[in-house]
């Protein structure tokens, strides 16, 4: 069974928009609680003051505007491709966090993480290449 | 230990089975044809109004619950073999509940991704 061009290019577009989109914003969230720094909550308005400084920050807002392209590019992706073939396909956005540390944030990837990476890379190369829909529907 | 073997449980079965109901609903809406914002807005209005994206968003939730529990209770480690089985388990549950057909092709790139992702929490600093 062969996919159409245009049903496996949507997949594969939507699947990169998963894959930058989702770690993007954990990042960008994770950034941001830390810029927030330690959370004690005791009283209201301790809770009001932490509610407020995260509301307005944007490097959370921004992580939450990518989590939000994440799930949504997830729940269309899914409106015709199998689930067993987005989530593994998914997996490469371990490879894309690698590859943001190396070359962006200039941390250290150790030898064992760079062979997972590329593994993570086979499975998705050889998911890749059977058909994204097995089922039939609309 | 029973407790970390529940909330493992509840990880990979409440977590894969949430989104194997929100693939559900969304093979319910339909294939998505129209990528116009207004069309996509439509899209996601319908897929609210089906029952089977209500269940994925709670049993999502349990799962997110499960794992803070997780990791109050265990180390670290403890997420690594959850987080390979879920891909075993995410293509065990779209054969049996979506009907999906997985080929051993299929099968196979799922073990490589599961081995790989094993290795990239290993490998973490």
């Amino acid at each position: 069974m062969k996919a159409s061009g245009s049903l496996r290019s949507k997949t594969f577009l939507l699947i990169l928009s998963m894959v930058t989109f989702g770690p993007l914003g954990n990042t960008l969230l994770g950034k941001g609680m830390k810029q927030i720094g330690a959370v004690t909550i005791r009283t209201l308005p301790d809770l009001i003051h932490i509610v407020s400084k995260v509301f307005t920050s944007g490097t959370i807002w921004l992580g939450m505007m990518s989590l939000l392209m994440f799930f949504i590019s997830y729940m269309l992706v899914l409106s015709w491709a199998d689930y067993s073939y987005v989530q593994p396909a998914s997996a490469f956005a371990y490879g894309i966090v690698a590859l943001w540390g190396h070359f962006l944030l200039h941390e250290t990837v150790t030898p064992t993480r760079w062979l997972g990476v590329l593994v993570i890379g086979a499975g998705v190369f050889v998911v890749g290449y059977t058909h994204p829909r097995t089922t039939e529907h609309d | 230990m029973l407790w970390e073997v529940v909330l493992l449980f509840l990880i990979v079965i409440a977590g894969t089975s949430g989104e194997l109901c929100m693939s559900r609903a969304m093979k319910t809406v339909g294939e998505v044809k129209d990528f116009r914002p207004t069309a996509l807005f439509r899209v996601m209005a319908r897929a609210m109004q089906v029952g089977w994206m209500w269940i994925g968003f709670l049993l999502m939730i349990v799962a997110f619950l499960a794992l803070l529990g997780a990791l109050s209770i265990e180390n670290v480690s403890f997420v690594v073999p959850v987080t390979a089985i879920s891909y075993a388990a995410g293509a065990l549950g779209g054969k049996i509940f979506l009907g999906e057909r997985i080929s051993s092709q299929r099968w196979a790139g799922v073990a490589l991704v599961c081995i790989g992702v094993t290795l990239v929490i290993i490998g973490r600093n």
